[in-house]
C-alpha cells in the first residue's frame, strides 16, 4: 500500500485470523485508488488531445493556405484563392502584452509592497481582500468598460503623448480615429493582470522570513533599504513568475482586446494608431462568418496562442519550482 | 584584537553624527502634507493649461507629489531618508493609481447597470425584442449560464478531486510529477483555445452547437483549478490524524474518505465555487460552442443557448444605447453572481479552516 | 565606543499585553551582561527594547526611559534607525541574507551609509571578520553566498556584519541556541574578545554559558503565565550563582523550576 507519510507506524498486528481474512479494504484501496489514478491519467490525455488535435486541423489549413502562414498580413480564407497568415496576429499579441506588462509589473509589485510593507496594519488584510475580488471580475466587463469608458478617456492622454514624445516614432500618431489601438489595449490589458500579478506578489513578500527583515534592521536601515536588501532579493524570482502568470493571461485575453480594438491587418509601430490584431481578438472577430477552412485556418492561429501560452506558463513553473528548492535550502 | 587596531575602522562618514541619536525630521503628517500639495498642483497646472483629459491631471499631480517628497526631504532631513520617502510615495501613488480605473469599473457597472435591472430584466428573455428598442431581459441568458456552469461543475468538480486525492495520498513517480506539471500548464490554457479544443470534435463528429459543448470547454478550464486548490487543502490535513486512523487499521480509502476529506471539505468546496465564479464570466468559448439566443431554451444538450457573459458581449455589439443599458445591467447581474460565490467562498473558507495552527 | 546603559522604569507591550514592567538596571560598558529566566520571562523582549527593534513587532510598544550615556533612546525625534546603527544585534538564528556574499554580508552595514571607500570597505571587512575570528575560513572565499556557511560559521559571519558598522553596543539573542557544542564554544571565546571593545548583553537560556561568559547576571522572573516579566535581581555572575540574594534566583539556578 503506498503511503505519503514516511513515518506511518505500520496497523497493529490483528487477531491472526483477521489478517489472513480477504478484506474489503484491499478491494476497496484497489479502486480507490485506480479511480483517482484514472483521472489523473484522464488530464494527461486531455493535454495531449488538445495538441493533437488542434494539431491536425491546423495542418489541414495550412496545406490550403495559399499564402504563407507566418509571413501573410491578410485573413481571407473564404476567398477563390484562400489566404491568410499570423504575422500581425503575433506582433498585436506580443506588442500588446509587452506593453501591458511594462506598465502593470511596477505598479503591482508596487501594491504587493502596500499591501505587505507600508499600508496601516488595520487596511491591510481588507485591502488583499479586494485585490483577490477583483481578480475575479470576468474579462468581459473589462472589455464593455475599457471600450465605454476607457476609450473616451485615454484621447486626451494620446494627444499628449503625440505632442511630446511623437518624436519616438512609437507614440507619433499618424491616423485620426479613436483610441482603439494597441496601446489602449495594452492598457486594458495591464488593469485586467494587475490583481493577479499583486496577489502572487504580496504572498512571496509575505513569505520573507522575519528574520532577514530584522537583518537589515537592526543595521539600522530605513523601511525602503530593508525592502532593497531583504524582501526584493528573496522576492525576486516570485515577481518573474508572478509576471509570467500575467504574461499568460495577457497573451490569451479575448474579449477585452475584442471590444477594444478596431482590427486591422497592417502591422505599425505607430502604436497609438488604431489598427492590429491578437489571436484570440482575431478568433472571436471572424468565427461567425468563418466557412470550413475559415474555422480551421482559426484553429491553426489558435494552436500558435497555445504553444505560446504553454511556452510562458511552463516558463514560469519552472521559476517557481526552483524558488521552492532555493527557499528550502535557506529555511 | 586590540583596541587601537579597531578604532581605526570606524568609517569617517559616520563620525559627525555619532553621539547623536536624534535628527531633524518632518512631522508624521508631512507625507499626507506632500500628497495635498501635488494633487492641488497638478489639478491646478491642469486647469490653467486647459487639460481636457483627468488621466493628465493624474498623472502630473503623481510625479509632483514624488518629486516634492524627495527635494522636501532631502533638504530637511538626508539623502537616505529621502529615498526612503520617495519609495514610500512610489508604493501609495502605484495603489492610487491602480484602485482609480478599478473603482470606476464597479462603480461605472453598478450605476449604469441599475438603470435597466428590474424584475422584469430578470424574468424575461429578449423573445421579439430587436436589439435597438429597450425591454428585454436576461432570463434565457441566466438559464444558460447555471445549466452549463452546473454541468461543468458536475464533470469536472470529481474528476478534479480525485486527481488532487491521487496526488496528495497516493502520487509518487513519474506519473504523479507529470499530471503535477500538466495542471500547472492546463491552469494557463486561454479560454479560447479550450473553446477551439472542443471545436476540432465538434468538426470531427459534426455535432451541433449546444450548451453541452460549452460546458465542456468549461471543464477544461475548471478542472485544473480545482485540482490545484484542493491539493493545497489535502496537504493542510495533518499527517497526525491519518496515521491515527491508519493504525486502527482502517484502510486507506476508508481513511481518505472518513477523515481526510472531511477534515479538508470546506477548503475544498471554497476551491470549487472559487473556480465555478471563474467559468462563469468566460465568454470566448461559449461564443464558439453555444452559438448564442434569443429565446428560452432549457435543454443544454440541444440547440443554441445563450449565457450571462455571451449576452453582454451581444449588446455591447449592437451599439445602441438600448442595448448597452442591458449590457450593463446584465454585467452588474453577472458581477454580482460571482462576488457573491466568491464571498460566500471565502466566508467558507474562513469558518471551516482545519485547525492547524496556520 | 563602549557606552553605559541606564534603564528606568521600562514597560513593554503586545497591543493590550503587557510583556514586562517596570524594569530599572544598569548595564556596565565594557563587560558582558546575561540575561537568565525561564521560557517567556521577557529577557528578550527586554532585549529588543535596548535597540527599538521590538515596536518593529506588530503592536509591540514601549513606555520608560533608556539612557544610552545620558541620550534617551525613546526620547522625542529619536530617530529609531540611527538607535539601531549604534547597538548592533545577533539573533537567535543565524540570519545572513541569503542572497549577498560572504564580503557584501558584512560590507551591507557600511554600504547603507552610503560614504566610504572601495579599499576602506575592503579593510572593514578583513577587519571584522578576523574580529570575529572568522576570517582564516572564509578569506578564500569571500565571493561565495553566506548562506554555504555552517551553522556556526554563518553566526559569527552575523557577528562580523554587526560590529563592522562599530556599534557601542553589541545586543545577542540566544546567539548559541541553534549551534552545536564547538561553535558554541568558538562564539563564547569570541564575546570574551569583544568585550574588550563593546558593551555586550546576551540572552541566554544556558546557565552554563552565562556563568562562563559574562560579567554580571540579570534573572528575570515572571509570576504566573499571562503575567508581564519581571526584573528579580542583578548583580556580579559570581554572586548570582553562589550565593543570590532572592530565594526564586536561587531555586531556578538550582534547577528546582524553569
Amino acid at each position: 500500500m503506498a503511503s505519503i507519510t514516511t513515518n506511518t507506524p505500520p496497523p497493529p498486528a490483528a487477531p491472526a485470523p483477521a489478517l489472513r481474512r480477504k478484506s474489503t479494504g484491499r478491494a476497496g484501496d484497489k479502486v480507490f485508488l485506480g479511480l483517482s489514478r484514472g483521472s489523473g491519467i484522464l488530464l494527461l490525455v486531455l493535454m495531449a488531445s488538445i495538441a493533437i488535435f488542434l494539431s491536425v486541423r491546423a495542418g489541414m489549413a495550412i496545406s490550403k493556405d495559399e499564402g504563407n502562414f507566418l509571413t501573410t498580413f491578410d485573413w481571407d480564407p473564404a476567398a477563390q484563392k484562400p489566404v491568410f497568415g499570423i504575422a500581425v496576429l503575433l506582433f498585436g499579441t506580443v506588442v500588446s502584452s509587452i506593453i501591458a506588462m511594462v506598465i502593470a509589473v511596477p505598479i503591482a509589485v508596487g501594491i504587493a509592497l502596500f499591501i505587505s510593507h507600508y499600508a496601516p496594519r488595520k487596511l491591510a488584510a481588507p485591502l488583499a481582500y479586494v485585490v483577490d475580488l477583483l481578480a475575479a471580475v470576468p474579462s468581459i466587463i473589462y472589455g464593455i468598460w475599457g471600450a465605454l469608458v476607457l476609450v473616451p478617456y485615454l484621447e486626451g492622454l494620446n494627444s499628449w503623448l503625440d505632442e511630446y514624445l511623437g518624436w519616438t516614432y512609437v507614440f507619433e500618431k499618424t491616423e485620426v480615429g479613436v483610441a482603439r489601438s494597441l496601446f489602449t489595449v495594452g492598457i486594458l490589458l495591464a488593469i485586467m493582470i494587475l490583481p493577479i500579478v499583486t496577489s502572487v506578489s504580496r504572498e512571496v513578500f509575505l513569505q520573507v522570513p522575519r528574520m532577514n527583515e530584522e537583518a537589515a534592521l537592526a543595521l539600522g536601515a530605513t523601511r525602503w533599504e530593508v525592502i532593497r536588501m531583504s524582501v526584493l532579493p528573496f522576492g525576486r524570482s516570485g515577481i518573474i513568475s508572478a509576471s509570467m502568470l500575467g504574461l499568460g493571461r495577457a497573451l490569451g485575453e479575448t474579449m477585452a482586446v475584442a471590444t477594444v480594438l478596431s482590427p486591422s491587418y497592417l502591422i505599425s509601430l505607430h502604436l497609438l494608431n488604431p489598427g492590429g490584431g491578437t489571436f484570440a481578438q482575431n478568433i472571436a472577430a471572424k468565427f461567425d462568418e468563418a466557412n470550413q477552412l475559415g474555422r480551421d485556418a482559426l484553429i491553426a492561429s489558435g494552436l500558435v496562442l497555445f504553444v505560446l501560452t504553454l511556452l510562458v506558463n511552463g516558463a514560469a513553473r519552472l521559476i517557481i519550482a526552483r524558488r521552492k528548492e532555493y527557499s528550502g535550502a535557506n529555511a | 584584537m586590540s583596541n587601537a587596531v579597531v578604532q581605526d575602522t570606524r568609517p569617517p562618514a559616520s563620525a559627525p553624527r555619532k553621539g547623536s541619536l536624534s535628527r531633524r525630521g518632518l512631522p508624521r503628517w508631512a507625507g499626507a502634507a506632500f500628497g495635498a500639495a501635488g494633487i492641488a498642483l497638478g489639478c491646478g497646472i491642469g486647469l490653467v493649461f486647459g487639460l481636457d483629459s483627468k488621466v493628465q491631471w493624474g498623472l502630473i499631480s503623481a510625479i509632483l507629489f514624488v518629486l516634492i517628497s524627495y527635494v522636501a526631504t532631502s533638504v530637511v532631513e538626508n539623502k537616505r531618508q529621502a529615498k526612503d520617502r520617495v519609495a514610500t510615495s512610489l508604493v501609495w501613488v502605484c495603489f492610487i493609481l491602480a484602485l482609480v480605473p478599478l473603482v470606476s469599473l464597479l462603480w461605472t457597472t453598478i450605476k449604469r447597470g441599475s438603470k435597466a435591472l428590474s424584475g422584469d430584466f430578470l424574468s424575461h428573455s429578449m423573445n421579439g425584442v430587436t436589439g435597438f428598442e429597450p425591454g428585454g431581459g436576461v432570463y434565457h441568458a441566466l438559464i444558460g449560464t447555471l445549466e452549463q456552469v452546473g454541468i461543468a461543475t458536475v464533470i469536472s468538480a470529481p474528476l478534479g478531486l480525485l486527481t488532487a486525492v491521487y496526488l496528495v495520498e497516493y502520487g509518487k513517480g513519474a506519473l504523479a510529477k507529470a499530471v503535477t506539471f500538466f495542471v500547472d500548464v492546463m491552469t494557463g490554457i486561454p479560454s479560447i483555445v479550450a473553446g477551439l479544443f472542443i471545436l476540432t470534435l465538434m468538426l470531427m463528429f459534426e455535432l451541433k452547437p449546444s450548451g453541452f459543448m460549452g460546458s465542456l470547454a468549461l471543464s477544461i478550464l475548471m478542472m485544473p483549478v480545482v485540482v490545484r486548490s484542493t491539493e493545497e487543502m489535502l496537504k493542510l490535513v495533518p499527517n497526525e490524524l491519518r496515521e491515527a486512523s491508519l493504525a486502527l487499521g482502517v484502510p486507506k480509502w476508508r481513511t481518505i474518505l472518513k477523515v481526510v476529506l472531511p477534515t479538508a471539505i470546506g477548503g475544498i468546496t471554497t476551491g470549487v465555487m472559487l473556480a465555478i465564479a471563474r467559468i462563469a464570466g468566460e465568454t470566448a468559448p461559449i461564443m464558439l460552442l453555444v452559438f448564442g439566443s434569443q429565446l428560452i431554451n432549457t435543454n443544454p444538450f440541444d440547440g443554441a443557448q445563450s449565457s450571462l457573459p455571451f449576452y453582454i458581449w451581444e449588446q455591447y455589439r449592437v451599439g445602441s444605447d438600448a442595448s448597452y443599458d442591458r449590457g450593463w445591467a446584465a454585467a452588474l447581474v453577472l458581477i454580482a453572481f460571482v462576488m457573491i460565490l466568491n464571498l460566500v467562498a471565502r466566508g467558507i473558507a474562513r469558518w471551516k479552516a482545519p485547525k492547524t495552527g496556520r | 565606543m563602549a557606552k553605559r546603559i541606564d534603564v528606568s522604569g521600562l514597560t513593554a507591550y503586545y497591543s493590550s499585553h503587557k510583556a514586562i514592567e517596570d524594569i530599572s538596571m544598569t548595564v556596565e560598558p565594557r563587560s558582558v551582561t546575561a540575561f537568565i529566566g525561564p521560557s517567556g520571562c521577557g529577557k528578550s523582549t527586554f532585549l529588543r527594547t535596548l535597540n527599538r527593534m521590538h515596536e518593529v513587532t506588530p503592536g509591540g510598544r514601549v513606555e520608560g526611559k533608556v539612557l544610552l550615556d545620558d541620550e534617551n533612546l525613546y526620547g522625542k525625534d529619536v530617530d529609531p534607525v540611527a538607535v539601531r546603527r549604534t547597538v548592533g544585534m545577533v539573533f537567535q538564528r543565524p540570519n545572513p541574507f541569503p542572497t549577498m556574499s560572504i564580503f557584501d554580508n558584512v560590507a551591507a552595514g557600511l554600504r547603507l551609509n552610503g560614504s566610504y571607500k572601495k579599499n576602506q570597505l575592503a579593510d572593514v571587512v578583513e577587519k571584522s571578520l578576523k574580529g570575529a575570528n572568522l576570517w582564516n575560513e572564509v578569506k578564500d572565499r569571500l565571493n561565495k553566498p553566506g548562506s554555504g556557511l555552517s551553522g556556526g560559521q554563518q553566526q559569527r559571519l552575523c557577528i562580523a556584519r554587526a560590529i563592522a558598522v562599530e556599534p557601542d553596543v553589541l545586543l545577542m539573542d540566544e546567539p548559541c541556541s541553534a549551534l552545536d557544542p564547538i561553535s558554541t564554544l568558538a562564539i563564547e571565546d569570541l564575546i570574551g574578545e569583544l568585550k574588550e571593545r563593546f558593551t555586550i548583553v546576551i540572552v541566554t537560556h544556558n546557565m552554563q554559558q552565562a556563568a562562563r561568559v559574562s560579567d554580571r547576571t540579570a534573572f528575570f522572573n515572571l509570576a504566573a503565565v499571562g503575567q508581564p516579566g519581571r526584573l528579580i535581581e542583578i548583580d556580579e555572575t559570581e554572586r548570582i550563582f553562589s550565593n543570590p540574594s532572592v530565594q526564586a534566583t536561587e531555586d531556578y539556578i538550582s534547577g528546582r523550576f524553569g
